[in-house]
């Protein structure tokens, strides 16, 4: 018997239960592959955590996103300082 | 962010930018040297040694729920990032209960996904409302 779930916006959707299938000899060279491709991160999961060096209001400051946590968040990265847009 | 250092962050800000913002940037003006942080989430251009513009909506838990990146000619739309962040706002507040359809502002209605509501979208949303 099946268990009822609430709906939201994202299609629900199954996928394989358990331990992947272990792979032949081929897996070795596809990793090296996969580790040249660089992925976007995806929407849904956790934001990388890091720390960044900070220009505010006249003082240098090291911050660390994740003592962020309990607030909302904008990230913006842009080219450079005095690019015109 | 950017991969600026610190030390040009300031002289930007206080030479240009203060005279756009009165009182300068509000908020941390970071540093991303050789584009670590950028590459961790895929705005980092090795070619060019520099980010794209990538914009992160955060929220209280540190999950990313969206992202927009542009390459540099373009600008970023300021309201639509604010629009998008009220959205999940909302939708965190109903705990999921409720939906925003495309063109959603703070007033306009809202779905409330369910059995009910499926195949029934057309009865209660109308495509002008997608618009202003």
């Amino acid at each position: 018997m099946g268990e009822e779930f609430k709906v939201g916006c994202a299609r629900p959707t199954g996928g394989p239960v358990g331990e992947p299938e272990k792979k032949d000899e081929g897996v070795k060279q596809k990793e090296v592959i996969t580790k040249e491709v660089r992925s976007m991160i995806k929407v849904g999961t956790k934001a990388p955590d890091f720390t960044a060096p900070a220009y505010q209001k006249g003082k240098f400051l090291n911050i660390k996103l994740s003592e962020y946590l309990g607030k909302w968040v904008v990230l913006c990265f842009y080219p450079g300082d005095f690019t015109f847009v | 962010m950017s991969i600026d250092s610190v030390f040009v962050h300031k002289m930007w800000n206080d030479y240009e930018l203060s005279k756009m913002v009165s009182g300068g940037v509000p908020f941390p003006m970071l540093s991303d040297a050789g584009g670590k942080v950028g590459t961790v989430y895929g705005v980092y251009d090795e070619a060019g040694g520099v980010e794209t513009r990538g914009r992160f909506i955060i929220d209280p838990d540190g999950v990313v729920q969206g992202y927009e990146v542009l390459t540099p000619p373009v600008g970023r739309n300021v309201n639509e990032s604010l629009r998008q962040i009220q959205a999940f706002q909302l939708v965190r507040k109903s705990k999921g209960t409720e939906a925003t359809p495309s063109g959603w502002r703070p007033g306009k209605m809202t779905l409330k996904p369910g059995p009910d509501l499926v195949g029934k979208v057309w009865e209660v949303w109308k495509t002008d409302m997608a618009f202003d």
